[in-house]
């Protein structure tokens, strides 16, 4: 009785969907008119997809760019804050968790005018110290690295969180009882914390993993995709398949096809994850 | 002696070091606002002006003053506002209500619905996109509030965020209400709703920040500018080619930050629990 208004919310908005898009999948159908069952046509287009492979591509180099820095640096921030040895402790860690509440339209723009070519902030800051200007969202690599710079500020803070939580969970006794044993801080941090943590870290590792190639605002209004879509995600490239060009059923085969090698990666993460335990 | 006094020198620059560490990392977080804020009063030729100045020396209300004036701002910020309260609202009673039901009774094909449940969760939007525009549009819901407000009830998460909570009450209390003769609706009222708010008030933070800071729904769902919410009034600032009103979009941006900076102070910690509850016992 008591779930069932919330099933028949889940069955319209939830199960009905899923059900709908894996049909339309199997159509030709530009949204208005008739929808033309089409077989596995959609399927067989989506080998041939340059941009979609490319979006792939890029949330994989994403994933690299950017996971193992703000993972680490999260961890590690995570362990100074819970040291109890930082005055000021609060305040450390409102700051860092601040670009979290923040819009990614807001952030991708303010991000977009610090780092223009000619006149943006950290160019001219480099300019005056005499280092060489840099392309942040003119070369291919130079506007990876940007949108990875964008997705570290947003995100740090709140993988910073979740490993503190973490941290708290884990008797501080250990660490002591290592040091003391003449471990030094950092032989302790890989040895006994990051061991620990593993539970933890695993989720961050799963959750910036489907993130990296579902970044939709952070792109369109940093990047805009380019150049020549280098920053191009899954995401965006579904949207304007579906929304740009009207095309909802090799939308929907596409977006089922980023589903099966999204879950194909998570599990692939969980097995490595389980072996090296 | 000699060692103790190395040995505390050592301890005091590792600490210096972890300082430095902070500080720059707060400096990267902090930059990208007071540079949004700095452009915010600036005139256009200043903006991107050298020297580069972070406190503007020309000050000017003028970006303020057009974002209300031309660009509607008020309206949107009641927009955004209407949307992220209500999905949050209709989100929280019908997430609580089905986490209480998952967790205190038995019914048919209990199990079943669970896994659906969960398999929901790892479903991406993007597989989501394309049919709950189709059926949005069959209700006519198009450019509309309600598909903004209304699937967010049917948040598997928030399913699983109140399950949790609820197992830990004890059932004795509900059952001497039952005795007493209480409706299982008023039990959920009066005896589970008291128990929960904490919960609500963390995880209706998330829900109520997911649905400010949301743009790609936004951007699918309401196409006239009267009904748009602050991220796509926050885009549409942007023209072709060095046409975009910087000084202007900075402005709206700033204006966008206060509300979820103002709540997110003065929840702080109800907030985090919102964040960490799915992490760390999962």
């Amino acid at each position: 009785m008591f779930i069932s208004p919330f099933y028949i919310l889940f069955a319209i908005f939830g199960l009905y969907p899923m059900l709908l898009s894996f049909y339309l999948s199997f159509t030709r159908w530009k949204g208005v008119g008739d929808m033309e069952f089409a077989g596995l046509v959609n399927f067989r287009l989506i080998p041939i997809d340059r941009v979609f492979w490319q979006s792939m591509m890029n949330g994989v180099i994403l994933f690299l760019l950017y996971v193992p820095i703000m993972l680490f640096l999260a961890l590690a921030l995570a362990v100074i804050l819970n040291s109890g040895k930082i005055k000021g402790f609060r305040i450390f860690r409102t700051i860092i968790f601040l670009p979290f509440i923040t819009n990614m339209v807001a952030a991708g723009f303010s991000f977009r005018i610090l780092l223009e070519k000619q006149h943006g902030l950290i160019n001219m800051l480099l300019r005056i110290f005499g280092i060489p200007t840099i392309p942040w969202l003119e070369s291919i690599w130079w506007a990876r690295v940007s949108l990875s710079l964008l997705i570290i500020w947003a995100w740090l803070g709140y993988n910073m969180v979740i490993m503190l939580a973490g941290l708290q969970t884990i008797d501080r006794d250990f660490t002591e009882a290592a040091m003391v044993d003449g471990a030094t801080p950092i032989q302790a941090f890989f040895k006994i914390t990051v061991p620990l943590m593993r539970p933890v870290i695993l989720f961050c590792l799963i959750t910036s993993t489907i993130g990296s190639f579902g970044l939709f605002p952070e792109v369109t209004t940093l990047t805009g995709g380019g150049p020549v879509n280098a920053t191009i995600t899954p995401l965006v490239r579904i949207y304007g398949v579906a929304f740009n060009s009207y095309q909802f059923g090799y939308a929907s085969a596409l977006a089922y096809a980023f589903f099966a090698m999204i879950f194909l990666l998570t599990v692939i993460q969980f097995r490595l994850n389980r072996e090296q335990v | 002696m000699k060692r103790k006094i190395l040995k505390n020198l050592q301890k005091g620059s590792g600490t210096i070091f972890l300082y430095l560490v902070l500080i720059s990392i707060s400096v990267f977080m902090v930059l990208p606002f007071i540079w949004m804020l700095s452009t915010s009063f600036k005139f256009p030729p200043d903006i991107f002006g050298y020297p580069p100045q972070f406190i503007p020396r020309n000050f000017t209300w003028n970006n303020y003053i057009y974002v209300f004036q031309e660009k509607n701002l008020t309206r949107i910020l009641f927009n955004t506002l209407t949307i992220s309260t209500l999905s949050t609202l209709l989100s929280l009673f019908f997430t609580s209500m089905g986490g209480y039901g998952f967790a205190k009774f038995e019914f048919p094909m209990k199990k079943m619905l669970f896994s659906l449940l969960l398999a929901t969760l790892i479903i991406p939007g993007a597989v989501m996109m394309v049919p709950t525009f189709v059926i949005m549009r069959e209700f006519g819901w198009v450019d509309t509030f309600l598909p903004l407000i209304v699937p967010g009830a049917a948040n598997a998460f928030g399913i699983f965020f109140f399950r949790q909570y609820i197992s830990t009450i004890n059932d004795e209390l509900m059952d001497a209400a039952r005795v007493d003769g209480a409706s299982e609706f008023m039990i959920f009222i009066r005896i589970i709703m008291p128990v929960i708010s904490p919960g609500m008030i963390s995880l209706g933070l998330i829900f109520f920040m997911a649905s400010w800071n949301n743009f790609l729904g936004p951007l699918i769902y309401l196409k006239s500018p009267s009904n748009w919410t602050i991220t796509l009034a926050i885009n549409a600032m942007t023209g072709g080619a060095g046409l975009t009103a910087w000084g202007e979009q900075m402005a709206m941006s700033v204006v966008s930050l206060i509300p979820l900076l103002i709540i997110f102070l003065v929840f702080q910690k109800r907030f985090a629990e919102g964040i960490t509850a799915g992490a760390v016992k999962g």
